[in-house]
């Protein structure tokens, strides 16, 4: 049965979309990117109205989870919970920072966002 | 060839695309903000994180929930580098009560910016005190608002009692040359701290 969220208000009503949950199945960083997959284009327009949404922000536009939380107008929390089901479907392929990375694999990076940056 | 379903081959996105993350810490208004704003390709967006921290002193009030909850507001922008990697800038609450929670934000984090008012020097303590205790490097940025006393850099630099390699920079956080000049002294001193480190490594190990 399909809760009346709308009566609700808006307090209540992010929870409501993850149906109360508040963990989310993998834990995901803020700035992790997400891109829809090409399963997510067929299908995430089943699986409700806010994924289905989510896999319009991220087809062929790498979002991050703070991207997604702050465009859908949810608590990261909650961004996190939609999204991480998301990626458990197949809706969405998750890029973590790679925290772990070695030290070459660092400076290579830090290169390459100075020069960015020294090109804007 | 233009049959339906043949643009799913054009936009391919990068096999991985990296992120990255730059922290912008400071007081309130000191123009984290505007900061953002002048470098970033998206108008800064928000975000509300809600932060859980247990609770430590008022377990013997039983009617308590032993949790509490914080609604901090995040603002943040994005620049993309390459279609492979995207940098994200994020400005944190000034608030120190909120610090012990952000750990998460640091994690992975290139290092830090923090941006201070000349006229409220002590908004800044909590975040320097947070970058030291925790090792993320960062530099300080003060920005130049209109109205505030010019100080020269050293007197700046001794109020603040940075220890002498962290960079200290003055900026227009409005301005977005000057803006991209903070980022830059930023991962230049964390990429100097890097080969510091290696270099010492490989002294040590012959």
């Amino acid at each position: 049965m399909e809760p009346n969220r709308e009566e609700r208000g808006a307090l209540v009503r992010p929870y409501a979309v993850t149906r109360g949950r508040t963990e989310p199945a993998r834990d995901i960083a803020i700035e992790a990117i997400l891109v829809t997959t090409f399963r997510g284009r067929q299908e995430a327009m089943y699986a409700g109205r806010d994924k289905h949404m989510i896999s319009i922000l991220c087809d062929g536009r790498p979002q991050s989870l703070a991207e997604v939380a702050a465009r859908m107008r949810v608590p990261l929390g909650v961004a996190r919970v939609l999204v991480s089901d998301m990626t458990v479907d197949g809706l969405l392929a998750l890029h973590e920072p790679a925290f772990d990375d070695n030290e070459d694999d660092r400076l290579d990076m830090l290169e390459r966002v100075l020069s960015g940056l020294r090109r804007l | 060839m233009d049959y339906a379903g043949s643009d799913e081959s054009q936009s391919v996105p990068p096999e991985r695309i990296r992120s990255a993350k730059i922290l912008l810490a400071g007081g309130f208004g000191v123009g984290k903000t505007t900061l953002v704003g002048s470098v970033s390709e998206i108008t800064p967006l928000t975000t509300e994180a809600v932060m859980t921290a247990a609770s430590r002193n008022i377990d013997e009030i039983a009617d308590v929930p032993d949790k509490t909850t914080t609604t901090v507001a995040m603002d943040f922008g994005r620049i993309t580098i390459a279609a492979d990697l995207i940098l994200y800038l994020f400005g944190t609450p000034g608030q120190s009560r909120f610090w012990f929670m952000w750990d998460e934000l640091n994690r992975g984090a290139i290092g830090a910016i923090v941006l201070v008012d000349t006229r409220r020097l002590m908004d800044s303590f909590s975040s320097i005190d947070f970058f030291e205790n925790r090792k993320v490097p960062y530099v300080v940025a003060v920005n130049l608002f209109d109205s505030a006393p010019r100080y020269d850099v050293d007197e700046v630099r001794d109020a603040l009692t940075l220890p002498p390699d962290v960079p200290l920079v003055l900026c227009d956080a409005r301005n977005r040359e000057s803006a991209k000049r903070v980022l830059i002294s930023l991962v230049e001193y964390v990429m100097h701290l890097h080969l510091r480190t290696r270099a010492t490594a490989s002294v040590v190990g012959r």
